[in-house]
């Protein structure tokens, strides 16, 4: 081993030196290893699986975890969406599109602004779950939920549309845990509480 | 030969026919389970419970691939080679002997289908002649790896196949007979040939993992470099054939061990029990197919354990270490004869 060798530090603390030094006869004959090897691999028949029955046993999963959107409604069960676009142009993915339309007079209790997305989908094969349209949004329309986008034979299934994708009015979805300090902060502000 | 005699034959070549396709069938189970368990996973578990399904399943699913034979294959020989490798594995099973023999009124049924006087002879005509079938198998998929993974076959089965014969002769030197039920019945009780000739049992367990082209021997179908070797262009049931033979050969390789170094049928104290002739045989067959099962598990067990060799040490292994080895085995067992002749 050359000294230069010696300061190699190791991080894992468990870094071997390579040398090729001349095997001894015992090494030549391999069986010794081979038994070590027949051990190891036979101790693990009794270790602990680590597989998870998936879909009867499902990994616990965070709270601020980024999974299937929901698209939000405000306190009065409008939708919040206004349709600007803003999430479909900071997706990298470019999953999000929709279609804008707007709000009637007798739809006032429907949406909470003018304009709103007549039809909004996101494909999620595309989608590579970053939370970039949620952080675009200047509505809090759109956030990511800690439920997972389940498989499916078909391509075509996987374009959710708002079907999906609003909240049903009876069973709001908690999104209080994906939101920073930051935008807790921010929502306390007078200034902005139109946005709220 | 009268009429009782063909019909027990019969019954007997088609229960172990049955027995071999039944134990090839679970065995890619086992395999595939214990494969699991070695990587701390579950192996396959949701075709009913345990996965006792599987195999079933895995049948269906080749039956109903796509058949696919490339354009320029050559088409008889194409279909001969996964049928010859079928066959061929099945036919060492005959001489096998499976029990000791069995007495109803009076008279005696061997479990051992053909009891030819030149057993260990008719195993390896019939192992050489298995190298036909991947053989021509690859040659007529008319492909470039499928070619170089039967040429690997070919050279690697002759040098093993010579260091196999040449292990095995130790043993027909110390038993004096070239009959596999000869064989077994020397070893009655404990004295297995295992006690005598462990160097021996050494060179022909790693010959015959060479030989069912087991890793890490497994170079004729190397995934990592030919794709699949031989079998690259096979496709459905024909693929299912050679993937099937290969666990019958598994088999059949564990039950030669088991013959011709582990006793066979034969257990300790089996004349003390004081039971009759016919129950001693019951036993004798189930312990004969615990061994077979145990040798089957090694089998697993190296597969998942050691990785594939390079082609250049696989045939300086068979050349330069098995085949000296097995040599001076021989030499020492004559020596051994010779000394034990003159006391
Ligand atoms: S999470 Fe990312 S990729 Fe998915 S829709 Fe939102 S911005 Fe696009
Ligand atoms: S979800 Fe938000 S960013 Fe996207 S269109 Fe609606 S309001 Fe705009």
């Amino acid at each position: 081993m050359s000294s230069a060798n010696q300061h190699i530090v190791s991080l894992t603390g468990r870094s071997k030196v390579a040398s090729n030094k001349k095997m001894t006869f015992m090494e030549r004959i391999y069986l010794p290893a081979i038994m070590k090897g027949f051990g190891i691999t036979f101790s693990h028949l009794f270790k602990k699986k680590a597989t998870i029955q998936y879909p009867e046993v499902t990994r616990p999963i965070a709270e601020i975890y980024r999974g299937k959107h929901v698209l939000k409604r405000d306190d009065e069960g409008r939708e919040r969406c206004t349709a600007c676009g803003l999430c479909a142009l900071a997706c990298p993915a470019e999953a999000i599109t929709m279609i804008a339309a707007e709000r009637k007079p007798d739809e006032m209790h429907l949406y909470r602004e003018e304009k709103y997305a007549s039809v909004y989908e996101i494909n999620m094969l595309r989608c590579i779950f970053c939370g970039l349209c949620e952080e675009a949004c200047p509505k809090e329309a759109i956030f990511l939920t800690n439920e997972i986008v389940p498989s499916d034979y078909e391509r075509s299934s996987f374009i959710y549309g708002k079907v999906i994708l609003v909240e049903p009015i009876d069973k709001r979805v908690d999104i209080s845990k994906r939101q920073t300090p930051a935008v807790l902060n921010f929502k306390k502000d007078k200034n902005q509480s139109h946005n709220i | 030969m009268d009429g009782n005699y063909i019909l027990y034959k019969f019954i007997l070549a088609s229960a172990i026919l049955l027995i071999s396709l039944l134990v090839a069938m679970y065995s890619t189970l086992f395999e595939r389970k214990l494969a699991g368990f070695f990587q701390d996973r579950l192996g396959p578990n949701r075709a009913g419970i345990f996965g006792i399904f599987q195999p079933l399943a895995d049948g269906l699913k080749l039956f109903f691939k796509e058949e696919f034979m490339p354009g320029s294959a050559d088409k008889f020989l194409y279909i001969l080679g996964p049928s010859l490798t079928m066959m061929i594995a099945l036919l060492t099973s005959a001489v096998i002997p499976w029990g000791n023999s069995i007495i109803i009124n009076g008279v005696e049924y061997s479990l051992q289908v053909a009891d030819i006087n030149v057993g260990v002879l008719y195993v390896f005509a019939i192992l050489s002649i298995g190298v036909y079938g991947i053989m021509i198998g690859g040659w007529a998929s008319n492909n470039k790896y499928a070619l170089i993974g039967a040429v690997r076959a070919a050279s690697q089965m002759i040098s093993y196949e010579l260091a196999m014969s040449m292990a095995i002769i130790s043993i027909v030197m110390m038993s004096g007979t070239l009959s596999l039920s000869e064989i077994v019945n020397q070893q009655h009780g404990f004295h297995w040939n295992i006690w005598y000739q462990p160097l021996g049992f050494l060179l022909f367990l790693v010959c015959a993992f060479a030989e069912c082209n087991r890793s890490p021997f497994d170079l004729p179908e190397c995934e990592t470099e030919l794709i699949g070797g031989y079998h690259t262009e096979y496709s459905s049931m024909k693929l299912g054939f050679y993937l099937f033979a290969e666990y019958i050969n598994m088999f059949i390789s564990s039950a030669m061990i088991a013959t011709l170094y582990f006793g066979g049928y034969n257990f300790p104290f089996m004349d003390d029990l004081g039971l009759s002739h016919n129950a001693i045989t019951m036993i004798g067959t189930i312990v004969f197919f615990i061994k077979i099962s145990f040798f089957g598990f090694v089998f697993m067990w190296v597969r998942w354990t050691l990785p594939r060799f390079r082609y250049d040490q696989l045939m300086r292994l068979g050349w330069k270490t098995l085949l000296p080895l097995a040599l001076v085995n021989i030499v020492i067992t004559g020596f051994v004869i010779m000394l034990k002749n003159h006391s």
